[in-house]
């Protein structure tokens, strides 16, 4: 299923970093991951750890005056951190597709579903009018609409908070991407809707064979979706696995922490749920020294920590920022 | 005797239209529900948006409108008082709210926060207050210095914590939590359902718990109200919904949830393509010619489910 050559997409050593009164703080600290082609690589962590900066870095768009990003983002051999805007703008779209939490902000209000679905075809292909309504109906069938030809003419006020999304998915799929990058796509939605759209993400990415990097803070949905994990804190990537082995055998404190202080997964309702103490720093607080989690674990001693964390192997594919693993336990 | 006990409540909101505005015909939100909560009992009272389950848990503190029906607390009918002030109610039934960013004053400092429950039902000199609200800000694990803070530095789960010393301040004894930790994050989350059960404990509550996240029900509640267009379709113990449940809306919900478990996800993602074709073909079943959901009927002491006779 994954292959160790031949990654699709391969950032290393990505920094980004947000202007606050003046100064660059890093959001995203050197990252290095590789996606692979056909797979669900899921990127989970808390809010403010970074995971959706690096997602928008990828096809940057953050707003260029105040941020500042650094490193190598190869995307099938060409740097796209390289690249002159017109180049990007053959990328966004056509070879990396994109979904957003919040169908409705992203959505153009004034705008039908079908026109909008048909705007990317006009901008990447030559096809015809015809055709390109052709395929627009023929996406909003295979995302799911029950009435195609309906949605095709209405506008976004018009449908539920899970159809828009299964517009966003038709608009990030219309030029059949090698690459989709989802960002909470199931946040806003209703239990019931996020296993539709859970479910239909991962019918279609079966079907193109596309790869998809998920974006979320919900470990169940990354359970359910993923091929891959990795876990980001503080900016960092603290801990990378095959998702089975990510759940049966957590190493990293803050896996370990966030697996225990998951209500669904302690559910008989006796005991507390484990609390991480402390917060997440702010941005221009956060520790660039050391191990960025000790804080959160003050009663693990600091030698256990290393000055300079580096990943360590603890099974193949299985990497862990810092050797504190090895002596962390539950307070 | 049952602590709280609703029966038969109804809140409809008009729909307008026409050149003078008539009432054209009503929005059912909450379609004749009944039920009761026990002292220390912990309700769970789950739905999908649109449900009505937070217009239940507004209509019980009076911030939305009774249409009709009847809420009785202590064995006392208080339908009229509910949403006036100064009655004994006020004090024994307070609101946790979802957002707490919004549901706090941003001008008042903590102390003026905490204490304004106080300073509207009990009369306490300056220093008498300052020690009842360090106190509570203490239940919450927050130390007396944040008393002089604003809404702003805090992050979102010490929020919700402030949210909840203003709600168990008069020593309530029943809390309407809707939503409390739907905007945190996870481990923000376990701290405040950690101090949720804390509190429980120590002052005696029962709380309505009102969500549409299963996972956290499940770990709250004991008992569960499932509700669907207004109306409970199931309600039964945690055994009763996560491992019998006989609606097929129930079973839908249920079969929503993500699995935790890698290995499990074509298993699930199987049950659920099964379950929603068995929602297609039961539907007309399960609910009446006008969509309307049945009556609950008892299937077992604990149990009960809204199925045609």
């Amino acid at each position: 299923m994954i292959s160790i050559s031949g990654a699709i997409l391969e950032i290393k050593n990505l920094v980004t970093s947000f202007k606050i009164r003046g100064e660059y703080y890093a959001a995203v600290d050197g990252v290095s991951l590789s996606i692979h082609p056909n797979e669900v690589f899921a990127i989970v962590g808390e809010s403010g750890c970074g995971k959706s900066a690096l997602a928008l870095s990828i096809l940057q768009l953050h707003k260029g005056s105040a941020t500042k990003v650094e490193g190598v983002i190869e995307y099938k051999g060409r740097n796209l951190l390289a690249m002159r805007d017109d180049e990007l703008n053959g990328v966004r779209g056509k070879e990396i597709g994109m979904i957003f939490q919040d169908p409705l902000t992203a959505l153009n209000p004034l705008m039908k579903i079908g026109a909008q679905i048909e705007e990317s075809l006009s901008v990447h292909t030559d096809m015809n009018a015809a055709q390109k309504s052709e395929r627009a109906h023929e996406l909003l069938t295979s995302v799911g609409m029950e009435r195609p030809n309906l949605v095709y003419s209405q506008y976004p006020h018009e449908l539920s908070g899970g159809m828009r999304q299964r517009a966003m998915i038709a608009i990030a799929l219309v030029c059949r991407p090698s690459l989709v990058i989802a960002d909470e796509p199931t946040t806003a939605l209703d239990v019931t809707i996020q296993a539709q759209i859970l479910d239909l993400l991962r019918q279609l990415q079966r079907e193109s064979q596309s790869s998809v990097i998920l974006i979320t803070h919900d470990l169940s949905v990354v359970a359910e979706m993923a091929h891959r994990v990795a876990v980001m804190y503080a900016g960092q990537i603290v801990e990378i696995a095959e998702v089975g082995e990510l759940f049966h055998n957590p190493k990293h404190p803050y896996t370990r922490s966030l697996l225990a202080s998951n209500p669904s997964l302690e559910s008989t309702g006796e005991g507390l749920l484990h609390v991480i103490k402390g917060m997440v720093p702010s941005l221009d607080r956060m520790p660039r020294q050391g191990c960025r989690f000790a804080p959160r674990m003050p009663w693990i001693s600091p030698e256990a920590h290393e000055s300079s964390p580096v990943y360590h192997t603890v099974a193949p594919g299985h990497e862990v920022l810092c050797g504190c693993y090895e002596h962390f336990r539950f307070e | 005797m049952a602590l709280l006990s609703v029966e038969d409540l109804k809140v409809y909101f008009p729909i307008k239209g026409g050149i003078f505005a008539r009432t054209l015909d009503y929005v059912r939100a909450v379609d004749s529900v009944s039920f009761d909560i026990e002292p220390g009992q912990t309700v769970g009272l789950i739905g999908e948006s649109g449900s009505g389950k937070s217009t239940t848990g507004r209509a019980i503190v009076g911030l939305s409108k009774i249409t009709a029906g009847k809420i009785s607390f202590d064995g006392e009918d208080i339908t009229k008082y509910v949403g006036k002030n100064r009655s004994s109610y006020r004090r024994g039934v307070q609101m946790i709210f979802q957002d707490a960013y919004s549901s706090l004053d941003p001008k008042r400092r903590v102390l003026d926060l905490v204490a304004e429950p106080l300073r509207n039902f009990e009369k306490l000199t300056k220093a008498e207050e300052r020690r009842r609200v360090d106190e509570l800000l203490e239940i919450v694990g927050l130390g007396p210095e944040n008393a002089i803070k604003y809404p702003h530095e805090f992050s979102g789960g010490q929020r919700q914590r402030i949210g909840i010393a203003r709600a168990v301040a008069l020593k309530p004894r029943l809390i309407i939590a809707d939503e409390p930790v739907s905007a945190l994050d996870l481990s923000v989350q376990a701290q405040v359902l950690n101090y949720l059960k804390h509190i429980q404990q120590e002052f005696k509550l029962a709380y309505l718990f009102i969500s549409h996240d299963l996972g956290v029900v499940k770990y709250m509640c004991d008992h569960l109200l499932i509700m669907h267009r207004g109306r409970f379709v199931e309600r039964g113990g945690r055994a009763d919904i996560y491992e019998n449940p006989t609606h097929i809306y129930t079973k839908q919900l249920i079969a929503a949830i993500p699995d935790p478990d890698p290995e499990k996800k074509d298993d699930s993602m199987a049950r659920r393509a099964r379950i929603n074709q068995e929602y297609e073909t039961l539907k007309t079943m399960h609910y009446d010619p006008n969509g309307r959901v049945y009556d609950l009927r008892a299937v077992s002491d604990t149990h009960s489910v809204a199925l045609p006779e």
